[in-house]
Parts: C-alpha cells; sequence; structure tokens
C-alpha cells in the first residue's frame, strides 16, 4: 500500500467554542476554555452577500471553513479542486422535503429541491469561487472525516497540486432527530497540497492494521460534540495540528477501514 | 472492466438492455407510482416490491437496497466480484458508488408514519437507513469487501465520476480492483422536486426533439468491477476521464457548456485521443429544453461528422445518480455487441444537433465510445470507453 503524503497548507474551522482556527487551535491545546453555546450564523467571506444571507446552513459552515483554509493557505479558490463530505447533507432540507410530501407534494419548493443535493455546499461553493475544477461530494457515513481525508490526499497525489477538502454537518431537525443524533452544526476544511517546502505539517496517511483502535480528543466537550456531529471526527486531527509536534493518529475512514496518520512539523 | 451489468425499466441486466436497444423497445410508462402519481411518465423497475434484501441487512431494507441486490445478481455480476475479493483479498477490493437519491425513499416513508410524539416508529429508527451512504454500506457488507469505500452524490454525475475515483485509488495502489456504478429509485422527492422545477414532461421524454418538453424519471442499478488492464487484455477499457465544474448556476446548464467541454477534454487528453477517434458519443440528454440546446451545441462542435452521437433516456428515462453507469454500460453494450444506438422518441431533431446526432441505431461497431453526465450544482463528468485488446 503507498504511502500518501501532503503538506497541511491552510486549515479552517467552525462550530459551537471552536469559531476559527486560531481559537479552535487555543482550545484544542488547553489554553483557552471551551465555550459550547451557539456561534454566530457563519458569514463565509468567499460567498456573495445575497447567499450569505439566503443559503442554507450547510453551505454557509462548509463555505466559513473553506474560506479560512484557503485564507490560511494563501491559495486561489478558483484553482483548487475541491472534495465536500457530509454524513448527511443537507437534513434540515430533508426534513423539510419529507414533510412536504406528506402533507402537499405539489407545492415542494423548486429552490428547497435544488438545494437538496448532497453536492449543494459544493456547486455554491463553485459558483460562488468561479471554480471549474472537478467537485466532488462525498459521504462515508460517521467516516466521513476520515474517507474525504482519503480522497483528497488521493487527489493530491493523482494531480501534484493542491485541493480544497471541507466536512461538514448540521443538526437533525423534526422526526429525523430519533433516528440521525446530530444536534450541533460543525465544518472543518483544509487545504491539501503535495509536500513541498512551504510551511505546513506534513501528513503521512497508510492504512492501519485491522483493529487499530480510533483516536479521539480526551476532553468532555469534545466526546460531546463528537456524539453531536460525526463530522467533529475531525477534532482528533485539528487537535493534532494544534500542537504541531510529531504525532501518529488513528481515524475511521470506513467500518474496517481506519487510516493511520502521521503528522509531523 | 472484467464485468459489468445494467438493470432499469429497459431491462433486468446486460444482455436485456441490448435486447431493449437493439429492438428499439422503450421501458417508460405512464407514472403509477405512489397514491396521488403526477400526470408524467417513468421509467419503473417492476417486482422491487416482492424482493426484500438478504434477512441480515433487514434493518436497511429500502427500495434503493432492494434494486441495488437486483442489479448485483445480474449478468453474473455477484460471483465475479466475489472471485475478485477471493483473487485479491477483501480489503485490496474498493467499492465506489454513486447516488442521488440512496435511501430517501425509506425516510418519506418513515414522515408518513410518525409516532404522537413526533418520532419515527421504532422500524424506521435505525440512523443508517436514513444516511446517502445506505447503499454502500449494504454493497460492502453484503460482499464482504473492506477496501477503500465511498458514496458520490454529485446528483446526475455521480456514478459516472465514481470511474475516476476507482482508477486513482487503483493506480495509486490502494485497491487491485473496485466495484463502481450506482443506484438510484423512484420516490416523492425526486417526481414532486424535478415536477416544482418544471423539469417533467407530461409524455414519454423525447431527449432533442424540437418539441421535447422535458425528463421521464426512472430507476436503475449498475455496476462495473475494474481491475488493472492486465488482469483481462480483451475486456473493454476504461482509457480516459474528465471532471468539472460549469460555476454557473445550481440548476442550469452554462449556456456555452463551458463545464462540459472542460470535461469532453480532460477525459480525450486522459486517454491520449483526439475527438476525431471517438465512433460514439452518449450524450446527457435529459430531454430538458435547457439540457439538450446547450449539449446539442457542444457535441456539433466537438466531434467530426463520423462521430454518431444520441441520448439513451427513451430507453430508460432519466435515472439521476444512476445515469452515469447505465449509460457506461450502454457504451459497453455498444463496444461489445457491435452496434451504437441511436435515440427513442425523437422525431425532428433540434436543428442545433449536427451531422453527429443519431435518430436510427447505427450498425456499425465502435471502438471508442465516451458517456457524458451532467449533475446539478454544474457538475460534469465524461468518461472514455474503448474495445478490450488495446495496448
Amino acid at each position: 500500500m503507498s504511502e500518501l503524503v501532503v503538506r497541511v497548507a491552510g486549515i479552517g474551522v467552525y462550530g459551537p467554542g471552536l469559531t476559527g482556527w486560531p481559537v479552535a487551535a487555543a482550545v484544542l491545546r488547553g489554553e483557552r476554555e471551551f465555550d459550547g453555546a451557539d456561534p454566530p450564523r457563519p458569514a463565509p467571506g468567499l460567498l456573495p452577500a445575497a447567499e450569505r444571507r439566503r443559503a442554507p446552513d450547510t453551505v454557509l459552515y462548509a463555505s466559513q471553513a473553506a474560506t479560512e483554509a484557503c485564507a490560511m493557505a494563501q491559495a486561489d479558490p478558483a484553482q483548487l479542486p475541491c472534495i465536500f463530505s457530509s454524513t448527511q447533507g443537507d437534513i434540515a432540507i430533508t426534513d423539510y422535503m419529507c414533510a412536504t410530501l406528506v402533507q402537499t407534494p405539489r407545492e415542494l419548493s423548486p429552490t428547497k429541491f435544488h438545494n437538496s443535493v448532497h453536492n449543494a455546499a459544493a456547486g455554491y461553493w463553485s459558483i460562488a469561487t468561479g471554480c471549474r475544477e472537478p467537485a466532488t461530494a462525498l459521504s462515508a457515513w460517521t467516516d466521513s472525516v476520515g474517507a474525504g481525508l482519503l480522497e483528497a490526499a488521493i487527489q493530491v497525489a493523482d494531480s501534484g497540486a493542491p485541493v480544497l477538502f471541507a466536512a461538514y454537518d448540521v443538526a437533525a431537525p423534526g422526526p429525523l432527530h430519533s433516528a440521525v443524533p446530530f444536534d450541533r452544526a460543525f465544518a472543518l476544511a483544509f487545504v491539501l497540497a503535495p509536500p513541498d517546502s512551504a510551511p505546513g505539517m506534513r501528513l503521512a496517511l497508510r492504512r492501519a492494521a485491522d483493529g487499530a483502535a480510533r483516536d479521539a480528543v480526551d476532553a468532555d466537550w469534545a466526546r460531546a460534540l463528537r456524539a453531536q456531529n460525526a463530522s467533529a471526527d475531525g477534532l482528533a486531527l485539528l487537535q493534532a495540528l494544534a500542537a504541531n509536534a510529531p504525532r501518529t493518529l488513528h481515524i475511521g475512514a470506513g467500518p474496517q477501514l481506519t487510516l493511520r496518520a502521521e503528522f509531523a512539523p | 472492466m472484467t464485468a459489468y451489468t445494467a438493470t432499469s425499466a429497459a431491462g433486468r441486466g446486460s444482455t436485456a438492455f441490448h435486447a431493449s436497444l437493439r429492438q428499439r423497445r422503450g421501458g417508460l410508462r405512464s407514472n403509477d407510482f405512489g397514491s396521488d402519481p403526477l400526470p408524467c411518465w417513468i421509467g419503473r423497475v417492476d417486482g422491487l416490491e416482492d424482493e426484500p434484501v438478504p434477512g441480515e441487512f433487514a434493518t436497511i431494507d429500502c427500495r434503493n437496497n432492494r434494486l441495488a441486490w437486483l442489479g448485483l445478481q445480474q449478468d453474473g455480476f455477484l460471483a465475479a466480484a466475489r472471485e475478485a475479493i477471493a483473487r485479491y483479498g477483501a480489503d485490496r477490493v474498493a467499492v465506489v458508488l454513486g447516488t442521488s437519491t440512496a435511501s430517501i425513499g425509506a425516510t418519506e416513508e418513515a414522515y408518513c408514519r410518525v409516532d404522537e410524539t413526533g418520532s419515527f416508529i421504532p422500524s424506521y429508527r435505525d440512523f443508517l437507513l436514513h444516511s446517502p451512504h445506505s447503499l454502500v454500506a449494504f454493497v460492502q457488507g453484503l460482499l464482504g469487501a473492506t477496501g477503500p469505500a465511498f458514496t458520490v452524490a454529485t446528483a446526475c454525475s455521480s456514478s459516472a465520476k465514481v470511474f475516476a475515483q476507482a482508477e486513482r485509488l487503483i493506480r495509486l495502489g490502494w485497491a487491485d480492483a473496485a466495484i463502481v456504478g450506482g443506484v438510484d429509485t423512484l420516490c416523492g422527492s425526486v417526481l414532486y422536486g424535478f415536477n416544482a422545477l418544471q423539469l417533467v414532461s407530461d409524455e414519454p421524454c423525447r431527449p432533442f426533439d424540437v418539441a421535447r418538453r422535458g425528463i421521464s424519471i426512472g430507476e436503475a442499478a449498475g455496476f462495473a468491477l475494474l481491475e488493472r488492464v492486465a488482469a483481462r487484455a480483451d475486456a473493454p477499457q476504461l482509457l480516459g476521464w474528465g471532471e468539472s465544474s460549469d460555476a454557473h448556476h445550481m440548476s442550469s446548464p452554462h449556456p456555452q457548456g463551458l463545464g462540459a467541454r472542460l470535461a469532453i477534454a480532460g477525459a480525450l487528453e486522459r486517454a491520449g485521443l483526439a475527438a476525431s477517434a471517438v465512433d460514439y458519443v452518449n450524450m446527457h440528454g435529459t430531454a430538458t429544453p435547457a439540457n439538450d440546446a446547450v449539449e446539442a451545441v457542444v457535441v456539433a462542435e466537438t466531434f467530426p461528422e463520423t462521430t454518431r452521437a444520441s441520448s439513451t433516456k427513451g430507453w430508460t428515462g432519466h435515472t439521476l445518480g444512476a445515469a452515469g453507469i447505465v449509460e457506461a454500460v450502454a457504451c459497453l453494450v455498444a463496444l461489445d455487441r457491435g452496434f451504437m444506438p441511436g435515440t427513442l422518441n425523437c422525431t425532428a431533431p433540434d436543428p442545433a444537433c449536427g451531422p453527429q446526432f443519431a435518430i436510427d441505431n447505427v450498425e456499425r461497431a465502435p471502438q471508442i465510445a465516451l458517456s457524458s453526465s451532467f449533475g446539478f450544482g454544474g457538475n460534469n463528468a465524461v468518461l472514455v470507453f474503448g474495445r478490450g485488446g488495446r495496448a
């Protein structure tokens, strides 16, 4: 199995108590208290003002993290192929669609319908940034962060060029909440580049031995957030990046696929 | 591609699909799906109501996984996939499938039966049943493959993009074989959703006809087994893929088809072929006024007069997230059976169509076939296939 090596050129994060990478890094290093209140609605700089007002939360959270990651990497988002990964996609629109289909199916909103596609965030992002590069929208259920990271690293290795990777989920409203235990919105994003000499930690990915235990952030708030949003699986990655020290992590990418992620400054 | 199959309204398995194409026998019928059907035509697969998935997957039994199960059993695909897993090892076989509906039909059912507290009744409380990943989880579990596994959900380009992802996984050493494809099924969301966008025709869809009035929604399952060429040099080959974004609009194509052109150019470049080498183009050809107007011009300006281009959606309907794999299989059938399908239900072609556009089937064996898939969000994927025996 070939090793995939990338440089983490940019990092973005948005969620409860983690409103941007500087805040999140301080919390993850234990330098700052986690404030679990709901954060303000994101207003991602790379979306036009009209979209910031009317776009669904999935688009806003994913775009907020992506905007921050691109800025840190000093990357032109129009040039970056993007990979958006989400357990459930826009579950609030799923709730709207299913409820409307029960009551008044012929009055379904056309806009909500086209926003219901799993690649809505990728679509809005590519339209807003003028990006004509490939856009991929994935799910791997509760392993969507690890699976998306793998796909992003594969694309970097294939093209020898940077990519944008974003993972996000939002709270499950209505009856869906009885099946999907998501209570909070959370998004993270990385700009991943080939392992050249520019600043940013190196991340080497291999398949871990079967049965390898998966790492998680050892804090009550992190365990709670992970239970409320599968995309918070990425907190372990963010903590390793915040520490900026050599570290080996194991992260799930499927029911029987665990990645061994080796970080080096 | 050492094995492939497709099941749609045009038949169970690629032999039946081939017969329908050859005999120009479409599978569309007047909409009889649900209790209050919209006045339109659909491509429905018969028998799913009576064919549950194997019992161990009962918690994720739904129309989409039933169609996946039915599709896997055609053309000896299940045996071929299991043989590949035995040969390479379960951890060396990837599963990369596209879907747009996944199991949303089950979520719709759950909403019809919520209890007095506003929760799903217990039989609908399985988390995975309501996830877009339910299809891949089912297929992966059924086959016992443990390699990388992804659900690709980029609307109507989903099950075309899976070929690109799987090819990268194999080439970069993360798998030795990949099961690719996709499944989409009829459900209220897509029928009423496309109706709300005024994209559904009240008659059987008429791709590229000057009087076309929109899509007919269909359902389908399709799969292909991707291995390195050395595994079987005479099998049809994936020669190239191209992916792009329109960066234009969520539900309308770029007016000049810029993203489509980029994806076609990318696929040809990767295949090392000129457009003049392409014998057959299976167009996206949904029969919406906008898609077909743009695509007709793109094909007319990109390919020589000798290329033949058609849409097979008159046979199957628009199978959405499964369209990529169904039309990839149409290309593979064309390469293996030595003919090029034309277009069903088109009598007066849009004047934008070039000389490439074919209404009648062409009884000539193509060597190179190209398939285009364009999805909401301006998401484009193009695949190039060639006959086996090439280097």
